[in-house]
């Protein structure tokens, strides 16, 4: 917003008080785009970025996602120094170079995954996550080697895979090697799948193009997050191709589940929860500690401590 | 102009067009201008020649999406015998965009899985461009199954702008079907060689292109996302295709460079549809040299060489 003559005769404290006034102030307060309740952040952050009271699923970042994910200790980054490089000097209106440096400074990642050796609720397992800022999470080199790595390390460690998927495809800035990444993610869950260890991949908003045509829907067990675009073609290439307006909830986790492409539709808030049970089920485990659900629990009051400070 | 020539044939095609003019006389009259005719046929040819030696990446996908270029079907017909086409995925239906079946090439045994695009109009139509749609990328699992089964290797063919991006392909599991033929082909214990014969579009032609070798014909394209469709997400106009074509590296020359596909299958002069004949010659000799060479990999070391050769392909550092 730009300073009118008036403003700048304020001194800056109130200059910068007029401003935060008028907008709702970053960190602190933000807006449910579904339902426009407005949500203190820290509440927000308590409920995993699921609105409390729409329970509508705002994107979170992948980092914080698996934070929430896996226990406080122990955690181990896999691939973690595994850095992309433009060999095709790839130039559209931008660089490509350029876009992963901006890329790279708006989210403080290397690349689009993240993946992590841990535990949860006491079950070890390999989990990723897709980070959505990062290029529209698209898969490059970078996403499928990391990818393999921690298939690998979950094979090292004879543990189970996990990831959660939110991306819009293949990049198309390293062209035919982005391609390539989805053949080579889905042969590197074949070898996991020899080993008799499970897969289960999370689809999240949006789930697109290459990521979910290749090992987002090779799940031994497909769970999605509620409301999640997931589809091959987006909706804007079926339209143009089919002339017709696509029907209401189309390409969204409840149409895939009631089409029989995925197993169930979980609420991030119980993602810790059901996957280790399915998880300790598939692996011939006892049931993973029990924990006191409170986030989930709607009985309770909004304002109550949670019983796991994770 | 013959709509046969595409737009930077021009000069070919007004040479083409005098030699035609130059025929017709002398059917006419009983004047000998054979040399004429021999002198311009020459000319043509170089003309050619120096045409073709120096095509951007937007001609080559032209010459690949060419209405006149040979399909699978004009392939299987000229290079294998005994075809036995097979049909349906056994769950939902019969996908006519994608081809497959059994067949001989020499005294081999076979099994031939392609996409299939349509000649005129009313083909087109009913092989859906060469779409497929999930149904084509099951059937096609199934009849891979099945030449594991019985230890005949797989000639795959691709030739599609994409797996087809339609409602219905969507609510039946358009994702999961390609992703189930990359899960699958990477470790199914029977050769498989790949061939881009024309377009090779995205994940619906990777659909049936994991294998043991990629070969490319020289004027095939292989990319991510087509130029149009790349053009316009990031130039913003699909006018841009042309610049997006050669941004992509998606020429066999280029992905040949790149460490992407084993190996160019020249054609003949003009492109594969100039003379069908000898590029499914050309093809032929090809295929069973390449399945000579494979047949003596045991299949434990074929499949290990087949995951590393999935698992080199990406550029990254380590910092």
């Amino acid at each position: 917003m730009s300073i009118t003559w008036f403003e700048k005769l304020l001194p800056a404290r109130i200059r910068t008080d007029s401003q935060t006034r008028r907008n709702v102030p970053e960190g602190v307060w933000s807006k449910c785009p579904v339902c426009q309740a407005v949500l203190y952040s820290p509440e927000l952050e308590r409920h995993q970025n699921v609105c409390p009271k729409c329970s509508h699923h705002i994107r979170i970042r992948a980092r914080k996602r698996l934070d929430n994910f896996f226990d406080p200790e122990p955690r181990e980054e896999i691939g973690k120094n595994l850095s992309p490089v433009d060999r095709l000097k790839f130039r559209d209106s931008k660089k490509y170079k350029d876009r992963l440096t901006q890329a790279q400074r708006a989210t403080n990642e290397k690349d689009a995954l993240i993946v992590i050796k841990g535990k949860v609720l006491g079950l070890p397992l390999v989990a990723g996550a897709f980070e959505f800022k990062f290029m529209g999470g698209s898969m490059g080199s970078v996403v499928g080697e990391k990818f393999v790595r921690g298939v690998n390390a979950a094979i090292a460690d004879n543990i189970p895979f996990v990831c959660f998927a939110s991306s819009g495809g293949a990049r198309m800035q390293e062209a035919l090697f982005s391609l390539m990444q989805m053949a080579k993610t889905s042969a590197a869950l074949n070898r996991l799948n020899q080993q008799g260890l499970p897969f289960v991949s999370v689809l999240t908003d949006p789930t697109m193009g290459g990521v979910s045509a290749s090992f987002a829907m090779l799940g031994d067990v497909n769970i999605a997050e509620p409301n999640a675009l997931i589809g091959f073609a987006g909706p804007r290439v079926i339209e143009q191709t089919v002339r017709q307006t696509l029907p209401e909830g189309f390409q969204r986790s409840e149409f895939l589940l009631k089409h029989g492409a995925i197993d169930m539709i979980i609420d991030r808030r119980d993602m810790r929860e059901q996957i280790s049970s399915i998880l300790a089920i598939l692996t011939h485990q006892a049931p993973p500690e029990k924990q006191v659900a409170m986030l989930t629990d709607k009985s309770q009051p909004e304002n109550s401590e949670p019983a796991v400070t994770n | 102009m013959n709509l046969n020539f595409l737009e930077f044939e021009k000069p070919i095609a007004e040479l083409d067009a005098k030699i035609e003019e130059l025929r017709h006389i002398s059917d006419d009259t009983d004047i000998n201008i054979n040399d004429e005719i021999a002198h311009l046929q020459e000319k043509c040819q170089e003309k050619t020649r120096a045409i073709f030696s120096s095509l951007s990446a937007w001609q080559i996908s032209q010459l690949a999406r060419h209405p006149q270029r040979p399909y699978t079907l004009d392939y299987i017909e000229r290079i294998f015998t005994d075809f036995h086409e097979l049909h349906g995925d056994r769950t939902f239906g019969d996908d006519p965009a994608m081809v497959g079946g059994i067949a001989r090439l020499g005294s081999r045994s076979v099994m031939i899985i392609g996409q299939q695009k349509g000649r005129d109009i009313k083909e087109r139509t009913l092989r859906n461009f060469g779409m497929p749609r999930p149904e084509g990328y099951r059937k096609a699992l199934r009849l891979m199954r099945m030449a594991e089964r019985f230890k005949i290797p797989i000639l795959t063919f691709i030739d599609t702008p994409g797996a087809y991006p339609g409602l219905h392909a969507e609510e039946r599991g358009q994702s999961e079907a390609i992703a189930r033929n990359l899960y699958v082909m990477s470790n199914l214990k029977t050769p498989i060689l790949c061939t881009v014969i024309g377009e090779g579009g995205s994940g619906g032609a990777l659909g049936i292109g994991v294998g043991d070798k990629l070969s490319m014909l020289e004027y095939s394209t292989y990319s991510v996302i087509s130029p149009e469709g790349c053009a316009s997400i990031l130039w913003k106009s699909a006018e841009k295709a042309p610049e997006a074509a050669e941004a992509m590296n998606m020429t066999s020359q280029r992905l040949k460079e790149l460490g992407l596909i084993d190996m160019i299958i020249p054609e003949p002069l003009g492109g594969a549809h100039r003379d069908v004949d000898t590029m499914a010659n050309t093809l032929s000799t090809v295929l069973q040299e390449n399945l000579l060479e494979i047949e003596q990999i045991p299949i434990e070391e074929l499949l290990e060489t087949r995951y590393q050769r999935l698992m080199q392909f990406g550029n990254f550092e380590e910092v």
